[in-house]
């Protein structure tokens, strides 16, 4: 199976490679758009900042790629959140695959969110076997309200999507690779697709 | 519902733990890696390693670690210890380290914070403060503690605060080590004044003390190094007591 992980200069794709190899596949890391396309799987990693997140998709030309790809797509994070029409953050246009508006958390919440919440009204395959109430792992101080392609739903001052799934792109706001065997086992499930 | 994170914190100095551990059924408690998959199975939220190792080699050596820590484990650390310029932490986080911490370096050149944060994202951006309180006042100590500045500890919290970190990691000079609790008062007042999460250091002796601290000193984490390595203490019978008194945490 070949795995694709994008690889833009977006924060610390390592982690995520790694936490495949930990369940015995060996993705690589691409930024060209012909190897990316050609793979079984596509992960969409990100942290950082979402408008230089975006530019520097754009200076290579993927963010045409990435809305054109039929395989399965995993966006995590930052990667879930480009995915989505728009972001507050740094007033960034997104990809326009989920519908819906990033905003910036101002619940009177600490922003960041950083720590460990719950996912709950699971649904999707990507969840086969994860019960409601497991603990995920998450960094983020914007966040992608409920809309009609929320495949998990986490509280944080507000109940808002940590997952977003539309044909076949996936989007966890949360870090698979750093949420235990949870996080694992949501990764596995992927590969399944 | 977000939770309290338990973090323990490993001492490292030359790739190897420091502080003498009692893990008699670890093959080799002084391997960090080894030590840190334990951390990760007994429930911990995260992890910091704190590099004290003074030598030429120490980047080198650090970021070889720091590989095999995230090639192994699948919960979140924090990588932190003479951190000056954004060539070290990139070296770091591209070896896998998910987020770093600076201290001294920061207190010296805080634009060194701005700097790291636009490149690499408040997310990964831990600022360490190390204080003490003098007459009545906090007062900011860089180099562990030993050297005294004149900084007062909530006006630089302030200042991490708007330069964009991510987190603070608050340490208690005057607790560490002590076992009789953390500075909870400080704390609190941190935890109030500030919006972005604080992590208590220092003092912990008991399971209380890390009650207290999330209950009074509205920490958002707590760190201890000596009860967890010392086994005097097991995360998962803390937690379960924390869960007792209320405290929302991670099973």
């Amino acid at each position: 199976m070949k795995i694709a992980i994008i690889n833009y200069g977006a924060g610390n794709i390592q982690s995520i490679r790694f936490a495949f190899e930990r369940l015995g596949v060996h993705p690589f890391l691409s930024d060209q758009a012909e190897e990316i396309a050609s793979a079984d799987l596509v992960v969409f990693p990100g942290v950082g900042e979402a408008s230089s997140a975006m530019s520097k998709l754009k200076s290579t030309k993927l963010d045409l790629l990435i809305p054109r790809l039929t395989q399965p797509v995993l966006g995590i994070c930052l990667g879930m959140q480009l995915l989505c029409k728009y972001s507050e953050e740094g007033d960034t246009k997104g990809l326009d695959i989920f519908e819906v508006d990033v905003l910036r958390f101002n619940q009177g919440v600490k922003v960041p969110q950083i720590g460990w919440n719950t996912i709950d009204q699971l649904k999707s395959d990507l969840f086969k076997d994860v019960s409601d109430k497991e603990y995920i792992y998450l960094v983020h101080s914007y966040y992608a309200p409920l809309c009609k392609e929320t495949i998990a739903v986490s509280d944080y001052g507000i109940k808002y999507s940590t997952a977003l799934k539309k044909g076949n792109f996936y989007g966890v706001q949360f870090h698979p690779e750093k949420s235990s065997t949870v996080g694992a086992k949501i990764l596995e499930n992927f590969l399944n697709m | 519902m977000l939770t309290k994170r338990i973090i323990p914190c490993l001492d490292i100095k030359d790739g190897r733990t420091v502080k003498g551990v009692n893990f008699v059924d670890l093959r080799d408690a002084g391997d960090p890696v080894e030590l840190a998959a334990f951390y990760a199975d007994a429930g911990a939220d995260e992890l910091v390693f704190l590099d004290i190792s003074a030598t030429e080699e120490r980047r080198k050596t650090l970021a070889k670690l720091v590989r095999r820590v995230a090639e192994k484990v699948n919960i979140p650390f924090t990588v932190g210890g003479g951190i000056s310029s954004s060539k070290d932490v990139d070296l770091l986080l591209h070896n896998g380290a998910d987020k770093i911490s600076v201290n001294s370096s920061a207190v010296k050149n805080p634009e060194l914070i701005d700097e790291l944060v636009g490149k690499f994202g408040s997310q990964c951006v831990v600022v360490a403060i190390d204080a003490k309180k003098i007459n009545g006042k906090w007062k900011v100590h860089l180099v562990g503690g030993k050297v005294p500045t004149e900084i007062e500890l909530f006006q630089w919290a302030e200042e991490v605060e708007k330069r964009g970190a991510g987190e603070i990691l608050f340490t208690s000079m005057d607790h560490d080590g002590t076992k009789n609790g953390f500075a909870n008062e400080a704390l609190r007042r941190l935890s109030t004044e500030r919006n972005i999460p604080i992590i208590a250091s220092g003092g912990a002796g008991t399971v209380q003390h890390f009650v207290d601290t999330f209950k009074e000193g509205k920490a958002d984490a707590a760190l201890a190094a000596s009860v967890f390595h010392f086994r005097e203490m097991e995360i998962h019978d803390l937690k379960r007591e924390l869960k007792k008194h209320n405290v929302p945490v991670r099973f």
